[in-house]
């Protein structure tokens, strides 16, 4: 909304300094984006009104014209090449020096004054161009007739336009007056109202018009009024110049005013012309399904049938609070205007506009829900205008139909829920005062009530909370001090899944990978890389209908396209190592309810480990990174986990592995296969790691399973195991981890996996370290001989595995 | 009493070989030289007590040990010399260049949305505010509806939605949450009675074009307190402490009227701005105006009160909703919010 701040002042007193007002605005009203000062560059000195005395030929041209005008300190003569210059008319002069607008370069430029044709001229009359008004240079700037002589343009003409939001429910802010009002309220100064008198004719509307109104329940109210015998033409300057610094364009006399009442009142107005339309009838209802009219704008609109439509005699004219019909239209041929203003329900303006693909002024102001008193009172303002502006005879009375007529509000507001709601007490007398300068009628009712009556322009106001924002809002939200909450806490709310969420987070990054979040929508290619179709769930990702962007068309059913994806585009900035991960949703579609969003983490790695000196090439990051990552991040959260050879889309076979907990898959560990790694322009050996947070919280220990360090030494033992090389070397350390005897426990680790020259053919060589304990006493050689007898004579017998050098 | 001839050359001759000694086995050798278990003189002379007249006996013993003392506090104070010696060394001739750079230990970063997110979580939880949090994937009746949009309300346009594909007969129900308020209404559904404290974090989503301020996926922290007697001045003390933990203990609030659906009355906040501590009017983060807006906010609809079952008579509430990547940006006075999911991890790693 572009508001003129001389138009406001036409009906409230405002000198604060223009922020001031903004922020006043701001803080209790609606929010004021900026605003725009016309005439800032405009010379108070050089720059003023002055009055047309005289208009001859050019000697020399005959184009051109040599005109005489009274600036306020005589006479001076000018060349002016206009066309539409003419004695008698105010105009805006400018003498030598004033900065202006060049007519046909449009480059800001001082004033310069030199002979044209021969003839010398003393300043120049400006058009709209010249002052950065339009760009209209077609002829000089025609000031209002009153307009003082000599006067500076600026005091004349110069405004601030505020280009200001406002809020969804309040229609009336969508009008000079309901800003006024608004401005009146905060600095405390009375509001004029605007001029609403007229005279009326012999003829009556009703003798000329019938109105009927087919669907009450979407238009709750049509009035009428007839004024006959206009002379189309333009409207007054005045008019024009706040139509354009509201952002619409001046069309003529009779479409100007109801633009100007529109945005005056803010409750729109549509103007027929009477002789076109048929049968002197106007009938509003619902469209026929596939009924069709075309629109001012030229095109062609077919109609549902909930879409109301205002119809004539024969057919429709207009669709309803949207945009009139091309049938009926005020045109220089017009002589008699047909002024409809009604009301109707906003949601089905809302609904048809958005139908339509079609926003209107009108459309955005009837949606939102205008007073139901407003056409009568937008008919009189109207009326006036027409009476003064175009020669017109107003038929006497208004066809009013008004089926939708409520009762006023009543609205009853507890001196004490003011207090429960904003936490502080408002005295009665600002009460009063706020509310009756907004248009409420207040009644005090002691010992602690107000009974409230809201104004009609504003429907907002259903419930005492509403009225209590109003107060709160112009009583002025910094009286508020800040306290804090009391009472009971909450019991606090269980989530597993979070939680552990967060830890993986945690350990993750401190396992070395840079957080990263990516777009949760991706597109069926990216995501296809790395799901089968196999994967019915997850190769049948939810769409969006209206995407930001083609890449962004489904919601991710994997976070491993996105990780790779990252990986590709921090490679091209990265040498070295580089470590990602991610801890997001995907969405799994689920038939005909929300889809599961599933917690997952996903971390990619690659390049060559840090080493401590800066230069390239070097030990490459290899799948045991990524499977030592996922063991350390188990650990840190307590669980045991266990890795099997897997086969997956997307993945190197051989070189994958499934990462369990208890007997439950919970993730993946591997290297991406090159061909798919490839699709990602990735060109080195990268590796994916991906757990389930979900799935994890199933395993996650009560507490940590713990046992005191034994106070006894522990024996050491190497032993080298001769295994078909096919044996998983995780199988043979499971053996020996679970082996016990007694109360004689084994902790094993394998220090080297050996293959080649003095291990035969099909086998291979594996290196343990063994370390004996009891918790009880301390080992004799005895002891540990015969554990370990026990131990490899198992691997034997389970695996096959002999000791080697035995 | 004098010590005996034999003692003093044994004595001089120890001592001699002693400070000639110049590294640990030099010592080793001098040990065995004079205190070997067998051979060693010192105590081949030790042992040599007991073949002494009886009347030399004591005398001699003791002047023996006296001389066995004293060469042992000899090698002990040489072995530390020594030591001392090799230390010295140690920090002069092989001194390491300190300003090497140390050998690289990986460590990851949080994102600076989810670091942002934390702070902000912290500091709620910290005034008693429960975490709870609900679907990115929504019903209609959720986002819209139950939050007062019904179809048709022209504060639809308020949030620009991307619709998910998936038709419940016939019609389109499901979409990617605009915001975070419709998790207030399922918190209120399966809170029976009041207290309700909770902030609700999570992504949300809008069709909208991308700029350095605005982002089409965006994360948000809804806030939610019901109880008997919460105040819009509780909602004002619960924000200012958040903006204090969050932009510096001297910052200021203001409110100013807004209109939400959900809320009434309805509010937005600005904390005063900390960049150019409102006398820059060329300002790129306040405009000059000295207040950077910052969420928005209000006391919960008494209708919203009523459809949880509470008593909007006398139970009262307050809702906010903030987003996280604005407050990250502004702490660290990031200028381009496309920053965040571009993934580049050379702008990730500085946080």
């Amino acid at each position: 909304m572009k508001l003129s701040l001389n138009w406001l002042r036409e009906f409230v007193d405002v000198d604060l300094p223009v922020p001031e007002l903004a922020r006043l605005l701001i803080d209790a009203t609606a929010e004021v984006e900026s605003w725009e000062t016309i005439g800032a560059q405009w010379d108070a000195q050089r720059i003023r009104v002055a009055e047309v005395v005289a208009v001859e030929p050019h000697p020399n041209a005959d184009r051109l014209r040599l005109v005489t005008v009274e600036a306020g300190h005589g006479r001076q003569q000018v060349v002016c090449g206009a066309p539409n210059v003419a004695v008698g008319q105010k105009i805006a002069f400018a003498t030598e020096g004033a900065e202006l607008v060049d007519g046909h370069t449009g480059e800001r430029a001082k004033l310069k004054l030199r002979p044209i044709r021969g003839v010398e001229s003393a300043g120049m009359v400006l058009s709209e161009k010249e002052l950065g008004l339009s760009e209209n240079h077609e002829g000089i700037l025609v000031l209002r007739p009153e307009a003082p002589i000599g006067r500076p343009l600026v005091e004349e003409l110069g405004d601030i336009v505020f280009d200001i939001s406002t809020w969804a429910n309040r229609a009336d802010l969508l009008g000079v007056l309901g800003f006024a009002r608004e401005t009146a309220a905060i600095t405390g100064k009375a509001m004029r109202q605007p001029a609403l008198s007229h005279t009326q004719s012999a003829h009556k509307v009703a003798d000329a018009i019938t109105v009927e109104i087919e669907d009450p329940d979407l238009c709750r109210r049509f009035t009428a009024s007839l004024i006959e015998n206009v002379s189309i033409g333009p409207s007054p300057q005045w008019m024009q110049e706040r139509l354009q610094k509201s952002g619409m364009r001046p069309i003529n006399n009779v479409v100007d005013i109801t633009n100007y009442v529109m945005l005056e009142t803010g409750q729109p107005l549509h103007a027929f012309d009477y002789d076109l339309v048929r049968g002197k009838r106007i009938v509003a209802r619902r469209a026929k399904q596939g009924e069709k009219l075309t629109t001012l704008d030229g095109v062609e609109r077919e109609f549902d049938n909930e879409m109301l439509l205002i119809c004539d005699g024969e057919g429709p004219v207009g669709i309803a609070g949207v945009m009139g019909g091309g049938n009926s239209e005020v045109s220089a041929n017009t002589r008699n205007v047909l002024l409809e203003i009604a009301n109707f329900r906003p949601g089905s303006i809302r609904r048809t506009s958005a139908y339509l693909k079609l926003r209107t002024e009108a459309s955005l102001r009837f949606e939102k829900g205008l007073g139901m008193e407003m056409p009568e009172f937008a008919q009189h303002r109207a009326l006036h205008l027409f009476e003064a502006l175009t020669g017109g005879a107003v038929a006497a009375g208004l066809v009013d139909m008004y089926p939708g007529r409520e009762p006023r509000k009543t609205v009853v507001v507890e001196a004490a829920r003011i207090e429960q709601v904003l936490g502080i007490a408002v005295p009665t007398e600002d009460v009063r005062r706020i509310l009756t300068d907004l248009g409420f009628v207040c009644h005090f009712v002691p010992p602690g009530k107000y009974s409230v009556q809201p104004p009609d322009w504003r429907p907002d106001i259903e419930i005492a909370d509403d009225v209590i924002e109003d107060i709160g809002r112009i009583y002025g939200y910094d009286k508020l001090p800040t306290t804090m909450l009391r009472g009971v806490l909450p019991a606090p709310e269980v989530a597993p899944v979070r939680e552990l969420r967060e830890r993986v987070r945690d350990l993750a990054a401190a396992l070395g990978f840079q957080e990263t979040i990516s777009y949760t929508l991706t597109d069926m290619a990216r995501l296809k890389r790395m799901v089968p179709e196999s994967d019915t769930l997850r190769s049948n990702p939810l769409g969006v209908v209206n995407p930001v962007a083609a890449q962004h068309a489904y919601l991710r059913t994997s976070l491993r396209p996105s990780l790779l994806e990252t990986y590709a585009l921090n490679r091209r900035n990265i040498d070295g190592a580089l470590r990602v991960f991610e801890v997001g949703f995907e969405y799994l579609p689920i038939e005909a309810d929300l889809p599961h969003e599933g917690t997952v983490l996903c971390a990619v790695l690659g390049g060559t480990r840090e080493t401590r000196w800066a230069q390239a090439g070097g030990e490459r990051l290899d799948f045991f990174d990524a499977k030592g990552a996922v063991e350390s991040l188990l650990r840190g959260i307590g669980v045991k986990a266990a890795f099997a050879p897997r086969t997956e889309f997307g993945f190197l076979e051989g070189h994958t592995a499934e990462v369990r907990a208890g007997k439950e898959a919970v993730g993946v560990v591997g290297q991406v296969h090159p061909d798919h790694a490839a699709m990602f322009d990735i060109d080195e050996p990268v590796f994916l790691l991906e757990l389930r947070v979900e799935d994890l919280v199933r395993h996650l220990p009560e507490r940590p399973e713990y046992s005191a360090p034994s106070k006894f030494p522990e024996v050491r033992q190497d032993i080298a195991l001769l295994v078909d090389a096919a044996v998983p070397a995780g199988r043979v350390l499971e053996i020996a981890r679970s082996h016990r005897s007694g109360s004689i426990s084994i902790s094993a680790g394998l220090f080297d996996e050996y293959r080649g020259k003095g291990v035969p053919e099909g086998k291979k060589s594996l290196a343990l370290r063994l370390h004996f304990q009891a918790n009880d006493r301390t080992l004799t050689d005895g002891d540990v001989a015969k554990v370990q007898q026990g131990l490899v004579v198992r691997l034997s017998k389970e695996l096959g595995a002999e000791l080697r050098g035995s | 009493m004098s010590v005996e001839p034999s003692l003093e050359g044994l004595r001089e001759e120890a001592l001699a070989a002693l400070a000639s000694a110049s590294n640990e086995a030099g010592l080793e050798q001098w040990r065995i030289t004079f205190f070997g278990r067998q051979e060693g003189r010192m105590t081949a002379l030790l042992r040599s007590i007991k073949d002494r007249r009886v009347d030399e006996r004591a005398t001699f013993g003791a002047n023996a040990n006296r001389l066995k003392q004293e060469l042992e506090g000899a090698l002990e104070a040489k072995q530390q010399d020594l030591k001392d010696a090799a230390l010295k060394a140690l920090s002069t001739d092989s001194a390491i260049d300190v300003t090497l750079p140390g050998r690289p230990q990986v460590l990851g970063r949080l994102h600076p949305v989810t670091q942002t997110m934390r702070d902000c979580l912290k500091a709620f939880g910290d005034m008693g505010f429960r975490v709870a949090e609900g679907p990115e994937v929504e019903w209609d009746r959720y986002n819209f509806d139950g939050v007062r949009i019904p179809e048709d309300h022209p504060a639809r346009d308020m949030w620009d939605t991307i619709w998910v594909n998936t038709l419940i007969e016939g019609k389109r129900h499901m979409l990617l949450r605009t915001h975070t308020s419709p998790n207030q209404v399922r918190v209120l559904e399966r809170t029976p009675a009041p207290p309700v404290r909770v902030v609700v974090p999570g992504k949300c989503y809008r069709q909208e074009a991308t700029d350095a301020t605005h982002e089409w996926m965006l994360t948000q922290i809804e806030g939610l307190a019901v109880d008997e007697g919460v105040r819009m001045t509780d909602l004002k003390g619960v924000l200012y402490e958040w903006s204090r933990q969050m932009f510096g203990s001297d910052r200021k609030i203001i409110f100013h009227h807004s209109y939400f659906p959900f809320v009434e009355p309805g509010v937005e906040m600005a904390i005063d701005c900390f960049i150019c501590r409102g006398d820059g009017r060329a300002c790129h983060t306040c405009h000059g105006t000295g207040w950077i807006e910052i969420l928005g906010a209000g006391m919960v609809h008494p209708e919203i009160i009523e459809t949880a079952g509470y008593d909007s008579s006398r139970v009262t509430g307050f809702a906010f909703g903030l987003g996280v990547e604005r407050v990250a940006l502004l702490r660290w006075g990031i200028e381009d919010i496309r920053n965040f999911y571009a993934n580049d991890v050379r702008f990730l790693q500085q946080f």
